[in-house]
């Protein structure tokens, strides 16, 4: 028997009685990342292999979600900033070894290729210029002009100059898009898989299984989205395969720590019997994975499923899982 | 040059008076620590053995938090002291995630904090401060690439051990045991 106890009354906030330095800030910018990598990686995807007038939900309406998703999370992010008025001091330096500064400049990256991408078919997703909304309607009355028959225009002709650029130029920016996205997704889990100092995340299997994660959460939210069958059933197989990625891949996590040194074996316990076994396999992997799975399979079996089910749960289960490994990750530790 | 320290946790007995010259010295927030003992029992009744450790920042050569920093707030300086700078730290809390031995912490004032060694008292000569109130002469400070250090000599003569060597960070605390 080994015991071990702090007794000089150190009790750090924050720190003690367990490490508790990340809370619900890191996890949803996590989730949000990989939702974005998804939904952009599919639109750049479908520009490249040119099959753009099939998807159009996805290349025309994903990367406004997308957007959105990363806008939340950077805010979200800044929230856990402990002094969130020195956040630009992340762009004022580039460190390679540092997986958070290799995320901040991805992601400023990530959104400016995506504003170009949505800005490029802006004119098709809203042909029509029906902003109701009284402050919006100012705000882009200030790039936008109306034109009689209720269409619009660029009000600059530089503008109007660049919209050609990058509808000329699609491709090109599918192929930054498409690295971009990896790289986003992938980032998502090296975030943690860095920190050898925590058994449960460093392991480099957490890049891909985040990147895998962040694709099938994608395809969720744009089986949700789109009105078009064609779409809403390719994204059903879609996702199908890589839920059985994510399944492979999570049980080679654990088969992983398992035949890893102490505290690694200690880390796959808490999931296999311990505290967090519960939460980990009823959220994450029968909702989020198993039951989608079923349902997916059914649809194609020619079984009518609303869409929206399997949708909303493996986007749960998405999110679940980066709660439960960031929670989980701080909780369980070296010791000596 | 390259600072260390060798602590005896045979003479050690835990008083905490470490602590609570840091927290002094150095104007630790209320209610905060650089450095804290801890406690280890193991064996079953009857056979016990209780060891006492002084721990803080270990000054690592490998040092994870100095990597993970995004800002280049945690660095190194000369005689591998392992420091923050203020006014570059945007408390993101990446460094105290990589810290296997969860040395640093949250300062109120929204910055990450951890022991500096007293670099401003080795400066003048002096001992930090833990070392020079410990009322054991337990702890010893010095360059351990100096033989002739009083630290150098006690970890050479002495069974030593690092905590979490697992850990791959090559600590530079040695405690004598």
């Amino acid at each position: 028997m080994r015991e071990e106890l702090i007794t000089s009354g150190r009790m750090n906030p924050l720190i003690d009685p367990y490490l508790n330095a990340w809370h619900w800030q890191i996890p949803l910018y996590l989730f949000l990342g990989g939702l974005a990598a998804g939904l952009l990686f599919f639109a750049a995807y479908f520009i490249i292999a040119g099959k753009e007038n099939k998807y159009q939900t996805t290349v025309k309406y994903g990367p406004i979600v997308a957007l959105g998703a990363i806008v939340i999370g950077l805010l979200a992010l800044v929230l856990d900033l402990k002094h969130p008025a020195y956040f630009w001091q992340l762009y004022t330096t580039i460190r390679l070894d540092s997986p958070m500064s290799w995320g901040a400049w991805v992601l400023l990256l990530t959104s400016v290729v995506s504003v170009v991408w949505i800005g490029s078919y802006l004119k098709e997703a809203f042909p029509k210029f029906g902003c109701k909304i009284g402050f919006m309607r100012k705000l882009l009355k200030m790039i936008i002009k109306e034109k009689d028959n209720n269409s619009w225009d660029w009000k600059f002709n530089w503008l109007q100059k660049f919209e050609k650029y990058a509808q000329d130029k699609r491709k090109a920016w599918a192929w930054v898009m498409v690295v971009l996205s990896v790289i986003l997704g992938v980032y998502t889990g090296i975030l943690l898989s860095a920190f050898n100092a925590r058994p449960l995340w460093n392991t480099a299997i957490l890049g891909p299984l985040f990147l895998t994660s962040g694709l099938s959460t994608g395809a969720a939210m744009l089986m949700i989205m789109t009105k078009n069958h064609i779409e809403k059933l390719a994204y059903s197989k879609i996702d199908l395969l890589l839920i059985i990625i994510e399944l492979f891949f999570i049980t080679h996590m654990f088969m992983g720590f398992l035949a890893s040194s102490e505290v690694k074996v200690e880390a796959a316990h808490y999931f296999l019997g311990g505290a967090y076994t519960v939460t980990f396999w009823i959220n994450v992997v029968i909702l989020g994975l198993i039951i989608p799975a079923i349902l997916e399979a059914l649809e194609l079996l020619k079984f009518k499923i609303p869409v929206i089910v399997p949708g909303l749960l493996i986007l749960w289960g998405g999110m679940m899982f980066r709660f439960i490994m960031v929670d989980a990750g701080q909780v369980i530790r070296y010791l000596y | 040059m390259r600072y260390g320290m060798a602590i005896d946790t045979k003479k050690c007995v835990g008083c905490s008076d470490c602590v609570v010259a840091c927290q002094t010295e150095n104007n630790v927030p209320h209610g905060y620590s650089r450095d804290w003992i801890s406690e280890t029992v193991e064996g079953t009744y009857p056979e016990l053995a209780l060891e006492i450790r002084s721990e803080r920042c270990n000054h690592c050569d490998n040092t994870p938090c100095v990597r993970t920093c995004p800002t280049g707030a945690s660095h190194v300086i000369e005689g591998g002291i392992v420091k923050v700078t203020h006014e570059e730290c945007i408390g993101c809390g990446a460094c105290i995630e990589s810290c296997p031995y969860d040395a640093r912490y949250f300062h109120p004032d929204g910055y990450v904090d951890k022991c500096t060694f007293c670099d401003h008292r080795i400066k003048n000569g002096q001992d930090p401060a833990c070392v020079a109130v410990c009322p054991t002469h337990c702890m010893y400070f010095g360059d351990l690439d100096d033989p002739n250090s009083e630290v150098a000599k006690k970890i050479a003569t002495r069974k030593t051990k690092v905590l979490a060597p697992e850990a791959g960070t090559k600590p530079q605390i040695f405690y004598l045991i």
